[in-house]
């Protein structure tokens, strides 16, 4: 499926690779961070320009540390967007953004080469924080491994919730009604099921 | 499904970031320290004159040791949980403690006649101490683990090392209540192993336990 339906914000940039000067990242950390702990809070509109923003930022990094393997870089902009979403309960909003983001994509990058055994890019220093805002490309491109599939491979109990909460904007009472689960049930499977779609993304290469 | 439609799907509805996991860590450190604490009792038994042994400067002594490194290790492994966040001044805390009871264990040790400097470092229970404590470990060590699974370290080898002195150091100093011994070179150095076992066994099992 060809990325076609980028929206407005993005669509500006749509097949631009943007370098930040410094100054820039700087105010980027801000508006970010300002987006996420609003986010945070439950407001969904700024936590989705959160993460679009952030996705952007997570391929231009993951893209230049990929130069080698350019096909890979979706499925792991993917699969840092997914690990950013589940272990947001671990930022802390008086820490920097830039470290926290920064820390989960190396992981997922080390990650992922650990997994394909090659050591070549462990090497390289990944200790500059401020890279990961200063790179932005807004160019999806498809994802090798469809994480609708994989979604569609997990259990009921998490699959339903997430299908009914997630991707049809049902409330959690509706979802339940249609489910026969409790509303607490659901609300564990959205939370438990997404855990389990990321377990799936590392567990398959 | 592309990554515009993985955002848009993340971001509908987004349940409100569950603070779970810092009860995760509260709870882990209560039981498992509760878990140890009945161990000792059962199996080892409460030193029978620690009556008169909680009068010692020693004694205490031998108990601020164990618990300042245990705060220093429960800050290091809480630090290693999180992406992004620095240990900062937790090995140096870590340190401070270690380097005190050597200096002690060498004044001790200067201060000794040369026969009895083997016994000092020795004790009664230098076979046992280690592993005693290494065993009184365990409950915290799975406990902090699953903890710190609540959470997201990217770190994992040094997260697993952390949670396991944050477990060798919550045993050592369970095991204090039942332990004979009071002379600083023998805490400077088997206590310290008794520490270093489970914090090996952590950095051995945190890149497969830790894993997310």
């Amino acid at each position: 499926m060809k990325v076609s339906s980028q929206t407005a914000a993005a669509s500006l940039h749509q097949g631009e690779r943007v370098t930040e000067p410094v100054a820039a990242t700087n105010n980027k950390e801000a508006r970010l961070r300002e987006l996420l702990v609003r986010g945070l809070a439950g407001e969904a509109a700024a936590y989705q320009a959160f993460l679009k923003e952030l996705s952007a930022h997570l391929r231009g990094f993951l893209r230049k540390r990929l130069a080698r393997l350019p096909d890979e870089v979706e499925d792991l902009v993917q699969e840092s967007l997914l690990a950013v979403h589940n272990q947001r309960h671990t930022y802390d909003a008086g820490q920097p953004l830039t470290a926290w983001v920064h820390a989960i994509a190396r992981y997922k990058l080390v990650d992922f080469l650990r997994r394909r055994g090659s050591r070549d890019a462990l090497t390289d220093p990944l200790e500059d924080e401020g890279e990961i805002l200063r790179f932005a490309d807004y160019e999806a491109v498809d994802a090798r491994r469809d994480i609708g599939r994989l979604l569609a491979e997990l259990p009921d109990r998490h699959r339903l919730p997430i299908v009914h909460v997630k991707l049809e904007g049902l409330s959690v009472a509706e979802a339940a009604r249609l489910t026969g689960m409790s509303e607490s049930a659901v609300k564990v499977g959205v939370h438990r099921g997404l855990k389990a779609l990321a377990a799936k993304l590392r567990g398959r290469r | 499904m592309n990554t515009e439609r993985l955002v848009a799907m993340l971001a509908t509805q987004p349940e409100p970031a569950s603070a779970a996991a810092l009860q995760r860590y509260a709870i882990a450190m209560g039981c498992g320290a509760g878990v140890a604490a009945l161990l000792m009792a059962l199996l080892l038994g409460v030193r029978h004159d620690l009556g008169a042994v909680i009068l010692l400067p020693a004694f205490w002594g031998k108990v601020l040791f164990g618990a300042c490194l245990a705060v220093g290790s429960l800050v290091a492994a809480a630090r290693l949980s999180r992406p992004g966040v620095r240990l900062a001044w937790a090995p140096g805390a870590l340190a401070l403690p270690v380097v005190a009871m050597w200096l002690f264990a060498a004044l001790e040790l200067a201060q000794a006649a040369p026969s009895e400097r083997m016994p000092l470092v020795l004790g009664e229970t230098w076979r046992s101490c280690p592993l005693l404590i290494a065993m009184l470990s365990a409950p915290v060590f799975v406990a902090v683990l699953w903890a710190m699974q609540g959470l997201a370290p990217t770190r994992l080898r040094l997260a697993g090392a952390a949670a396991g002195l944050l477990a060798g150091t919550t045993g050592a100093l369970v095991y204090t209540l039942h332990c004979p011994e009071l002379a600083a070179p023998f805490l400077g150095s088997w206590y310290l192993v008794g520490m270093l076992i489970p914090a090996a066994a952590g950095a051995l099992a945190g890149p497969r336990v830790l894993r997310w």
